[in-house]
């Protein structure tokens, strides 16, 4: 059973009185513990498909399966709860807040999922520490590096042990050193058993993953490992 | 999300930024201290009203000529309708009543007084002896008024302030005043009172009544006293006193008779009706203080947006997101509420140093009133701009900022 399985996926946007398919009969299996590129232009479609694993949005047509259930159907709520438990983002603008502290920006989904401080406290910590950001914890997002943000976020994508982590550019907004670095890490968390999917334009960072989706116009045009 | 943690994150929100919380806290601290100080002061002004009146005497009832109020048609209406003076008989026949204590004519009038060359206006009061016991005054030297059948002896009785004004240093009883045109003997002098509704005891000339009523060349009373034996009997020497004066006055109601608790509770309804008019008023600037609330959490939700979609993604549902812009609303109406309660206490303060006469405390009932209405206000106003962020589309939050 894949871990990931999308069939005839269909998601039509209306912008005026024209409609754009950003997907058409889109079907996509993901297996467990894999490391997927997927690689397009922009308009190909490749943000939607990352908004829909991530349960952000809803195709028009189509089922979608995560770990054997059909998550298109859940409510609203219910979607919110897989994604606290099941789904790790990563952005390209880092999205921390402001005015949280590094070591409370680790902690917030394991706030907004209602875990005791105490347990939150340790996990926080012990993610500093495998994220080599023990000496930050107290500094806010606006007092760390690119790279220290980014590594922040990525703590935070994995707190609460997804069984995937989507990333959208992952490395965008960063220098080639410290993209390199944090695309590193991802990969360290990939061969520790979580399905990592990279969302990037990038086709030097596709070509690290093993296996690449290429997209165009919303359909599937190439899909190689 | 645990209720503490909301607390915690809804606080810190307010704190990130500190200027928007801070303006929206002095609206809100503003409305509540308009309601605090503007009740204290109505409250106040009736407090002041009844102490006055309770500084009249105790167990007071007036008697007042001509008829107040209707009281539908009356045959002897038809034929006349004058009103008879109130008289100084009328005072001694209202001894007769069971109920009744005491009673003292009053006339009252102006005019000049001088002695050695000094001159001022004072108030002069006809009466006799038992006006000072029914006001419960004090002599500080000499004696009051004697207690005489006649009433015209030329003796006067002054009060502590137009002691001091005209005769200074030198010692005023047995000292012969001139008043209007007549010469009075000061035999004694009153003792300091101050404030008496509107009549300052402290700047009369007490005279017998027949001679004040041969000054004004008048032979109408301006009131007559009566105290009653006591309080329970407050009610009976009112319709006694009335019996009596209609059967002098050939069977006519033509005066009337009002008990002091009765002015008491006019004047304490009236003026806690003015009490709540103002609360009332200042209120409004609550209501103002609300929908600055719900201005300010529409902006907040709009700089948050990025900050809402990514509380989406890391798997908020929307009753959380909702519940964190609410307590956030929340919090800015409490510490705006509680703040301008102090603020309020402060005016309320000042106004009480300022006018030591004026119990200016706000009642117990507005400082409720103003700090419920702000944290409902705050509530209420708060929901919609929450409901907004809690329905915000994820996708589309995430890709603002």
């Amino acid at each position: 059973m894949p871990l990931i399985d999308l069939t005839g996926i269909e998601r039509v946007f209306t912008l005026g009185d024209s409609e754009v398919h950003a997907l058409r009969s889109l079907n996509l299996a993901i297996e467990a513990g894999e490391y997927v590129a997927i690689m397009g232009p922009s308009g190909s479609g490749k943000s939607t498909l990352l908004n829909l694993l991530g349960l952000l949005d809803r195709p028009n047509a189509g089922s979608y399966h995560l770990e054997g259930r059909d998550v298109t159907t859940l409510s609203a709520d219910e979607q919110a709860r897989v994604r606290s438990e099941r789904i790790g983002f990563v952005f390209q603008s880092f999205h921390l807040v402001p005015r949280l502290t590094a070591e409370e920006n680790i902690a917030l989904p394991m706030t907004l999922a209602g875990i005791a401080a105490g347990e939150r406290k340790t996990r926080v910590a012990q993610a500093l520490k495998d994220f080599g950001l023990a000496d930050r914890a107290g500094h806010r997002p606006d007092q760390l590096s690119g790279g220290q943000r980014q590594r922040v976020a990525i703590a935070r994508a994995t707190i609460m042990r997804p069984a995937v982590i989507l990333a959208d550019e992952p490395t965008g907004n960063l220098d080639r050193a410290t993209g390199e670095e944090v695309m590193r890490l991802l990969e360290e968390l990939n061969q520790g058993g979580v399905t990592l999917i990279v969302v990037t334009h990038d086709t030097v960072l596709g070509a690290r993953a093993r296996r690449q989706v290429a997209m165009e116009d919303g359909a599937k045009v190439r899909d190689e490992s | 999300m645990k209720p503490a943690d909301v607390l915690r994150f809804a606080a810190a929100a307010a704190a990130g930024y500190p200027l928007r919380t801070a303006l929206m806290i002095l609206a809100m601290s503003i409305g509540v201290a308009a309601v605090v100080v503007l009740t204290a002061l109505g409250d106040g002004a009736r407090r002041y009203v009844v102490n006055e009146f309770s500084s009249l005497g105790s167990n007071l009832v007036i008697v007042l000529p001509g008829r107040s109020g209707t009281g539908g048609f009356n045959p002897a209406n038809a034929i006349t309708n004058t009103t008879r003076d109130l008289t100084v008989g009328d005072a001694k026949a209202l001894l007769r009543a069971p109920s009744v204590l005491r009673t003292a004519p009053i006339t009252v009038g102006t005019s000049e007084a001088t002695f050695n060359g000094k001159l001022r206006d004072v108030t002069v009061v006809g009466t006799t002896a038992d006006y000072l016991a029914i006001r419960r005054m004090e002599v500080a030297q000499g004696r009051f008024l004697p207690d005489d059948a006649a009433q015209t002896a030329s003796v006067a009785v002054i009060g502590a302030k137009i002691r001091e004004e005209l005769f200074g240093p030198e010692p005023a009883l047995g000292q012969m005043l001139r008043v209007g045109d007549r010469r009075y003997r000061v035999i004694g002098i009153l003792a300091q009172s101050g404030q008496g509704l509107g009549m300052n005891a402290d700047e009369i000339v007490v005279i017998p009544v027949a001679a004040a009523q041969a000054m004004f060349n008048t032979n109408t009373l301006f009131r007559i006293l009566v105290e009653a034996r006591n309080r329970p009997a407050i009610e009976d020497a009112r319709t006694e006193a009335l019996e009596i004066i209609k059967a002098r006055h050939g069977n006519e109601e033509d005066v009337t008779v009002i008990t002091q608790d009765a002015i008491l509770a006019t004047f304490d309804r009236i003026l806690s009706v003015l009490t709540l008019g103002v609360g009332g008023i200042a209120a409004i600037s609550l209501a103002v203080a609300g929908i600055l609330v719900m201005n300010v959490m529409l902006v907040a939700v709009t700089q948050r947006t990025g900050e809402i979609g990514l509380m989406k993604a890391l798997g908020a549902p929307g009753n959380a997101i909702r519940n964190a812009f609410l307590t956030e609303a929340t919090l800015l109406s409490i510490s705006g509420a509680v703040f301008g309660y102090l603020i309020g206490e402060g005016g309320a303060f000042i106004l009480r140093n300022l006018y030591p006469t004026l119990p200016a405390y706000p009642p117990n009932w507005a400082i409720f009133a103003a700090v419920g209405t702000a944290i409902s206000t705050g509530l209420l106003f708060g929901v919609m701009p929450a409901q907004q962020a809690a329905r915000l589309d994820a996708v589309q939050a995430l890709s603002k900022k």
